[in-house]
């Protein structure tokens, strides 16, 4: 798609104009991911001073740490518990919502504000609830004879941050789903209906499949979400911890180059996360193609 | 749904009410946390209901700050959350309606290039980036400044395409007639362009500025200075102490205030916001 | 106060696609012209080549005596009505019109005169307060047509400026446009694809098809007698009956008359022109047809029959009648029976004759 009518006669207003968003996204994106690129074949000594052209050593070293693969595998299991139970909790909020409820607008309203909640807010807000000594929650799980305890067990420490990601996600997922619902026309439901399909069969026969765009859209959206947004919420209810059972892989980017200040390493770790990145955009090109005709 | 079931209605109502619950469920507690006194929150019997000390809690977190864990009072916290979040929304906003209005409206040698250049940004958030971005924020000596809370985070694509494709539904014969009416491309964009953006204008900045605010990891990264933090990174620092000392009753009165504005902006600009949700994602 | 000149204007996109080849005419000041073709023929581009819309590959397009090849349209001393109307949507009715004098930094107090004075023409006097979405159709396009006038430029240019309007509403203005460009003597280059809407507003009347002009001249002139065949279908409604007739044919039909020549042809007939009669007109045509279908409409009847005898048939035209049929228009509503046979006749004056490949009339 392309205007046909343009300012043919400007050489270079054009040019003055892209100047503002190229430069900021020269200095402030290419510069520093080429940086990490590089950065990633480089070793640095822990002052910054000395640095050495190191090949792939560095990416040795990290496919060579047992805690580069828990990170990795902590992610899956973080992103795949997130996508599934935000998704399915939303569509279920969602079918109901699309019921032609009067009441249906006010629900919306309340549904999808936690949208603005910050990840790091959504955190602590739940770690509150759960904290083992004072949280609200957390005195009826211990009266049923669990030993909560987030801080120190990794296995509730994963379970309080999928909460409070899928908490927060909810209403993105609940939004998307809803506009997906009500964009299926009514009369295909209704042709179901006259051809005798009950609601559950005309849901998982009709409604489902025609949704499935939406589906799959929020199911790349959302593990990108679980990637990079969740950062917040982790850093505020465990810090990666007990024991690294939360550290991600981009909460591992953060820790190692920060706190371990092994930037080489932190860097091979940024590359591989783009090319994992990358790659999801890539599958969420295919839907995005409507958009960029070039 | 095509059968008229009342029960089928209730079952519903019931579900969403649930479900509305539990989504306010952790505010709830919040907000009724940030009304009671440090020995009650702490003390793990916490009732249900708004205590009396919300107008000294709220007052210490905003005006002086807490004793032990948090040196900064909250209101100064806010204030730079609110310069940074308005300042990458009109920022994102001011360097993309431009470069979208040269990308469609122009045509030059390299425009492609430059909207790839552009386009690409869209796949690498600033969290796979973050050291070397620091380090070249650092070197611009931006640290601990509005500048280095603010640009970083506008060079993306989001704006651009937005307004590239909202700019392609403007009928062709405006463009055509304002050149017969003498206008040029500053006139054409000034008082014809500008005054129809103006509803995704206000999308996009509804959109950024809960981004802008809710910014955790390049605000904790790049503020060295307590008094240089946003509100959201600020409400982190108050609980990295043993926790048994942290002043919960003041984290929570800082927690609802980081969640208010963004929160009424999605309450209030419904509208402008779902339609910006939905125009930049999809 | 102008006139419009084209010499040799030619127009070939970048891919090579030859949009207009070469076209020539004039239209004298004060002169109404209308450019009528069907869709894709070019008139548009040609149209929004004269307003500077689109640049020109080669020749000269010149307004009143100053060659405008490479000026800005805002330079050109010209209006345009938009076939969408283009109106402002954020400006309100006065500022919609009012644009363009204040582009041109004309005096505020000359610009009120100049706006309140098409809004009195145009009836819109009440409307200048509101904004393009709160009017109709009809109004939307009195606001198009006031932005033009305001400018009093040397030439006005439309741009199938009715066909957005219902068929009710389009014809009312089609009147008003002609009357208001009578009153105001500006020139005017008007583009459509209504054969109708050409044929009533047109002083000269250019019909164009795939890039070229087919012919230019006075709307009766042309309804008279087209150039070619293409001409002769697509001016005049129903279209023109065209048979391709063999080189014994034309000979036995114009027998005697050596400028039909002795080569094979196509013959035209007006559905108009015929009658229905059992009596033959000398040197005139008679067609026996049966009946297949019947229109109606009240003041006139169209009879759709086949012919009898089979003449080979070349459907040279988009619009030309399927081989072997024949329309026939009589007066009133007493009309034969379907399957009736029935006999046409026209007199030898109301022949056409082209030349085999229809590019060329052969007068009579």
């Amino acid at each position: 798609m392309e205007k046909s009518a343009v300012f043919n006669n400007s050489k270079l207003l054009p040019y003055a104009l892209l100047a503002p968003q190229l430069i900021i996204t020269f200095v402030f994106f290419y510069w520093p991911a080429s940086q990490a690129v590089l950065q990633s074949f480089k070793r640095e000594d822990a002052f910054g001073l000395v640095s050495e052209f190191v090949g792939l050593e560095n990416y040795q070293a990290l496919f060579a740490q047992p805690e580069y693969y828990k990170s990795m595998l902590t992610t899956l299991v973080f992103s795949t518990l997130v996508a599934a139970l935000s998704l399915s909790i939303a569509l279920l909020f969602a079918t109901q919502a699309d019921k032609n409820l009067k009441a249906a607008p006010v629900y919306k309203t309340f549904m999808i504000w936690p949208y603005a909640v910050a990840p790091a807010v959504a955190g602590v807000l739940w770690f509150f609830i759960f904290h083992p000594s004072l949280g609200t929650l957390a005195r009826p799980l211990r009266g049923m004879g669990l030993d909560w305890n987030p801080l120190l067990n990794g296995n509730h420490a994963m379970t309080l941050v999928v909460m409070s990601a899928v908490w927060k996600q909810i209403a993105y997922n609940f939004l998307f789903f809803l506009a997906g619902l009500q964009s299926i026309p009514k009369s295909v439901i209704e042709a179901g209906a006259i051809d005798g399909a009950g609601p559950m069969r005309r849901f998982w026969t009709i409604i489902f499949p025609l949704l499935s765009p939406t589906t799959f859209f929020l199911l790349v959206v959302n593990i990108v979400y679980v990637f990079f947004d969740t950062f917040g919420i982790i850093d505020a209810v465990t810090g990666g911890g007990p024991a690294g059972a939360t550290t991600t892989m981009v909460y591992k980017v953060y820790a190692d180059g920060r706190l371990g200040g092994d930037l080489g390493g932190s860097a091979a770790q940024s590359v591989v996360l783009m090319v994992i990145v990358i790659a999801l955009t890539a599958i969420q090109f295919k839907y995005v193609e409507r958009k960029v005709q070039y | 749904m095509v059968e008229h079931r009342p029960w089928n209605d209730i079952i519903a109502y019931a579900i969403l009410t649930l479900g509305v619950f539990i989504v306010a469920f952790p505010v709830y507690v919040a907000m009724i946390a940030s009304t009671h006194d440090a020995a009650t929150v702490v003390g793990g019997r916490m009732p249900m209901s708004p205590g009396g000390q919300a107008l000294e809690n709220y007052y210490r977190a905003i005006f002086v700050g807490g004793s032990r864990t948090a040196p900064e009072p909250v209101g100064r916290l806010l204030m730079n959350s609110f310069i940074s979040a308005i300042g990458i929304a009109v920022g994102k906003i001011c360097i993309s309606i431009l470069s979208a209005y040269a990308v469609v409206y122009f045509r030059f040698p390299f425009r492609k290039t430059a909207f790839w250049i552009i386009f690409v940004t869209l796949m690498l958030p600033v969290e796979v980036r973050i050291y070397p971005t620091y380090k070249v924020v650092a070197d611009l000596r931006m640290l601990d400044t509005y500048a280095g809370l603010i640009l970083p985070l506008i060079a993306s694509a989001t704006g651009t395409l937005l307004f590239r494709q909202f700019f392609m539904t403007v009928p062709d014969e405006l463009l055509e007639a304002s050149r017969i009416d003498g206008a040029g491309p500053f006139r054409f964009f000034w008082d014809t362009l500008l005054p129809l953006s103006v509803t995704t204008i206000s999308a996009l900045f509804v959109i950024q500025f809960i981004y802008g605010w809710n910014q955790y990891l390049w605000p904790l990264l790049i503020t060295t200075q307590d008094s240089m933090q946003t509100i959201v990174t600020g409400i982190k620092k108050m609980l990295v102490t043993t926790d048994e000392l942290a002043e919960w009753q003041l984290a929570m009165a800082t927690a609802v205030l980081a969640m208010l504005p963004p929160v009424a902006v999605v309450v209030f600009m419904q509208r402008l916001f779902v339609r910006g949700l939905v125009e930049t994602e999809k | 106060m102008a006139n419009v000149v084209l010499r040799d204007v030619r127009k070939t996109y970048a891919g090579g696609f030859e949009a207009i080849k070469g076209i020539d005419f004039e239209v004298g000041d004060g002169q109404f012209c209308v450019l009528v073709g069907p869709s894709g023929c070019g008139k548009s581009t040609l149209l929004r080549m004269v307003a500077g819309l689109e640049t020109i590959t080669s020749g000269d397009i010149d307004i009143g005596g100053r060659i405008v090849n490479q000026v800005e349209p805002a330079d050109r001393d010209i209006a345009m009505v938009f076939q969408n109307y283009a109106l402002y949507p954020h400006m309100s009715v006065y500022n919609n019109m009012a644009y363009g004098l204040r582009n041109r930094r004309m005096p505020e107090p000359e610009i009120d005169t100049r706006v309140q004075e098409a809004a009195r023409i145009l009836e819109l006097g009440t409307m200048l307060d509101r904004k393009p979405k709160q009017l109709s159709g009809g109004q939307r396009q009195r606001v198009a047509m006031g932005r033009a006038i305001v400018r009093q430029p040397k030439v006005f240019l439309f741009d199938e400026p009715l066909s957005n309007l219902d068929a009710k509403l389009r014809i009312a203005m089609r009147v008003e446009i002609r009357k208001l460009q009578r009153r105001l003597k500006t020139t005017s280059i008007y583009v459509t694809h209504d054969q109708l809407e050409a044929m009533t507003l047109a002083d000269i009347l250019v019909v164009m098809n795939s890039g070229r002009v087919e012919q230019i001249g006075n709307p009766l002139d042309i309804y008279q007698k087209p150039a070619t065949t293409f001409v002769a279908s697509f001016i005049g409604a129903p279209p023109m009956n065209l048979m391709p007739l063999r080189a014994d044919e034309i000979r036995a039909q114009f027998a005697g008359d050596s400028r039909a020549g002795s080569e094979a042809g196509i013959l035209g007939i007006r559905p108009e022109d015929f009658v229905i009669s059992s009596e033959t007109i000398a040197g005139g045509i008679a067609l026996d047809l049966t009946v297949e279908a019947i229109e109606r409409v009240g003041a006139e009847t169209f009879i759709y029959g086949t012919r009898q005898h089979e003449i080979q048939g070349v459907a040279a035209n988009p619009g030309d009648l399927p081989p072997g049929e024949v329309i026939v228009r009589i007066p009133g509503a007493v009309a034969p029976a379907i399957g009736e046979r029935i006999k046409a006749v026209a007199p030898r004056e109301n022949l056409h004759l082209f030349s085999a490949d229809g590019r060329k009339r052969i007068d009579l």
